[in-house]
């Protein structure tokens, strides 16, 4: 084990990587003399070279089209957009081809494909440069939709979508990059995609969340066992497929659950969850199930109107609150 | 090319006509559904390049597929059969019309979002240059339609900084669906615009298939020697609607008449018997043999069985899928519809 920051963690996922294999390669804006406009892929262009570590123009539509291409040939492409904002200009490449090749040409095209994407707001970026749309991506079959929480996840996650013949659209918060966790030091260290995870043990209320809103669930975990509440804290880790097999059984125990995630709330991650919930637990419910997101409004670039609309860890701490004491 | 060649390019195109001839009759009857949008009248330009590419060179279309998915090689019968959505069709019934491929073949679709195959050719091209695949060039057929779409741009510009083997090919058809080039795009003639991205370019008739072959092999083996893209613009003709739901206001019967006078197998029937390469009956022989050929693959279509319901859940993912996700969405989401 050693201790990292996410960046750190995804920059040697996407390291080991590379060593490990030759036919895995990245290429998008800035990954290679830059260094990442994260700083993700630092150093990657000298160590590997321009072959493997590949400048594009200003381009989605090129950098995913072209990825879905080289894919097809055998290679373990992982093209990264910038920001996830940028993915719109993709679309097509991501909703049209990458998830539906497969399928539609009966099993013939395989797509071993990762798009990385930075998603999350509360950077003063504006409206334009702070969405999270993970959900969108989510609706679409073909495609597999994975947002760590953790350094450990993701390392382990990415390396898996790296490996997987599936094309996977892997989104980083980029306010957690900094965040600290242990890491496995494995190079074979392997999450896998499509299962949620149990971060927090507890039974008197289960909070789902995905991505930044776990550390935040995990501190309003905290804070509500000072209040003598135990909550339970299920990361779902993959947005599709979506696995919900820890919650049911976690809310069959605590018959109470919020779902928390940065995203707007109408038709999002939370609606889905709670839909879930009550399609296969409905004779458990105690309470309404409560979804924390963000305000409804475009995300706007003052500082503090910026976190109003976002859902802070108070958010989560007040709804367990609420479906516990109504 | 020797009189064997001759002759089964000359099949070859026939075939491709009476496919889609068959097949308007079958989407009139309502065998084949959704859109179907007709190759005659282009017949020279898949058989005219695919003819002379090498096995290695991987090829990729848009939506007016299925002469490209017959010269690449599928039996006519898997053509047939994904027209009609059954089992046996090259995509197992689940792409249909415009959603053809083999990549046994090298044939990559059969993709039907205007342009958005062609920054696919370029990744194509990329990936064969990584690996070390030197003399494989990516074909990549659009319509001119497709030049005035941002995907044409970025692919067009990747492979050129990237210096990919993309042999870049325009099917100039004149119309895009019902609207001319003129009233679509800003230059008349679609290759000037990979002048902007100082790539060589050529303008060729496309309605004799001899002639295809001999530009095509050209500038294929330019392509495969230099290692960069280059864009061929084929001036050609569908004597047929845009699709079957095309009422054809934008133009009239004297123009496609026009065109039906050079006609692509008529020009090739017309150099087989001027060079003496085989006789009239010898080519009316191979009308017949297309015949048989696609009557057969219509009755082999027509017999063969649709998709069982387990294949709903088939090839989602290459991975298998969790069980539990599985059964939760047979269960609920069938309950649904």
């Amino acid at each position: 084990m050693s201790r990292m920051t996410m960046r750190e963690a995804v920059s040697k996922a996407l390291w080991e990587e590379m060593e490990r294999d030759e036919k895995v390669f990245i290429q998008g804006e800035e990954v290679g003399i830059w260094g990442g406009t994260y700083a993700v892929t630092k150093g990657f262009y000298d160590h590997f070279g321009e072959k493997r570590v590949r400048d594009t123009p200003i381009a989605e539509a090129a950098i995913v089209g072209s990825a879905i291409g080289a894919a097809l040939t055998g290679l373990r492409p992982v093209a990264e957009l910038m920001t996830i904002n940028f993915a719109f200009v993709a679309m097509d490449h991501i909703v049209n081809e990458a998830a539906k090749l497969h399928y539609m040409f009966g099993g013939q095209f395989k797509l071993p494909l990762v798009i990385r994407a930075v998603s999350g707001g509360g950077r003063q970026l504006g409206a334009t440069h702070s969405q999270t749309p993970d959900a969108i991506f989510a609706h679409f079959p073909g495609l597999k939709v994975v947002s760590p929480g953790t350094p450990a996840d993701a390392k382990g996650l990415l390396k898996s979508a790296i490996r997987i013949d599936d094309p996977v659209l892997f989104i980083e918060n980029a306010t957690l990059y900094q965040t600290k966790g242990e890491v496995p030091d494995d190079k074979d260290y392997l999450e896998p995609i499509g299962k949620s995870k149990v971060q927090r043990e507890g039974d008197d209320v289960t909070i789902v969340a995905y991505s930044k809103m776990v550390p935040a669930a995990l501190e309003a975990a905290d804070m509500l066992a000072e209040d003598g509440i135990e909550a339970e804290v299920v990361d779902l880790r993959s947005l599709r497929p979506l696995d919900m097999e820890p919650i049911i059984k976690s809310f069959k125990r605590t018959n109470r659950a919020v779902v928390a995630e940065e995203g707007w709330r109408s038709y999002g991650v939370g609606s889905e969850v709670s839909a879930r919930i009550y399609e296969l637990a409905f004779d458990y419910v105690d309470a309404p199930v409560k979804r924390v997101a963000q305000a409804e409004v475009p995300l706007p670039y003052n500082a503090e109107l910026e976190q109003l609309a976002l859902p802070q860890t108070e958010d989560i701490y007040h709804a367990a609150k609420e479906v516990i004491y109504g | 090319m020797e009189k064997k060649g001759y002759l089964e390019l000359y099949q070859e195109m026939v075939i491709i006509r009476l496919v889609e001839e068959r097949s308007a009759e079958l989407y009139q009857q309502g065998k084949i559904g959704g859109f179907l949008h007709l190759y005659i009248g282009q017949e020279a330009v898949c058989s005219g390049i695919t003819s002379v590419r090498q096995p290695q060179d991987r090829i990729i279309t848009a939506y007016r597929d299925h002469g490209w998915a017959l010269s690449a090689g599928i039996d006519p019968k898997n053509v047939m059969a994904e027209l009609l959505g059954k089992q046996d069709g090259c995509s197992k019934g689940k792409g249909g019309s415009m959603h053809m491929a083999d990549t046994e073949k090298n044939f990559w679709g059969g993709h039907a979002i205007v342009g958005a195959h062609i920054p696919i050719a370029a990744g194509m091209a990329l990936g064969d240059v990584y690996q070390g695949n030197d003399d494989a060039v990516t074909i990549c057929m659009f319509g001119e339609g497709a030049t005035n779409i941002g995907f044409f741009h970025e692919g067009l510009n990747l492979s050129k900084v990237w210096h990919l083997p993309v042999l870049w090919v325009c099917e100039n058809n004149i119309y895009g669906m019902g609207t001319t080039m003129e009233r679509a795009s800003a230059v008349s003639e679609i290759r000037q615009k990979a002048e902007g991205y100082g790539m060589p370019n050529d303008r060729i008739e496309g309605m004799d298939v001899m002639k295809i072959r001999e530009e095509v092999s050209r500038v294929l083996e330019k392509v495969r020697k230099d290692g960069g893209p280059h864009l061929l613009e084929v001036m050609t003709y569908r004597y047929r609607g845009h699709s079957m739901g095309d009422p054809e206001r934008y133009r009239d019967k004297e123009e496609v008449k026009k065109w039906e006078e050079v006609d692509p197998i008529g020009i090739l029937r017309k150099h087989i018997l001027d060079e003496e390469v085989a006789t009239e009956a010898e080519l009316d022989e191979q009308d017949q043999e297309a015949e048989r050929i696609v009557d057969e693959a219509v009755e082999f279509a027509e017999s063969s069985p649709n998709p069982p319901n387990e294949a709903l859940f088939e090839n989602i993912y290459v991975e298998p899928t969790p069980i539990e996700y599985r059964g939760y969405a047979m269960e609920h989401e069938s309950e649904g519809r």
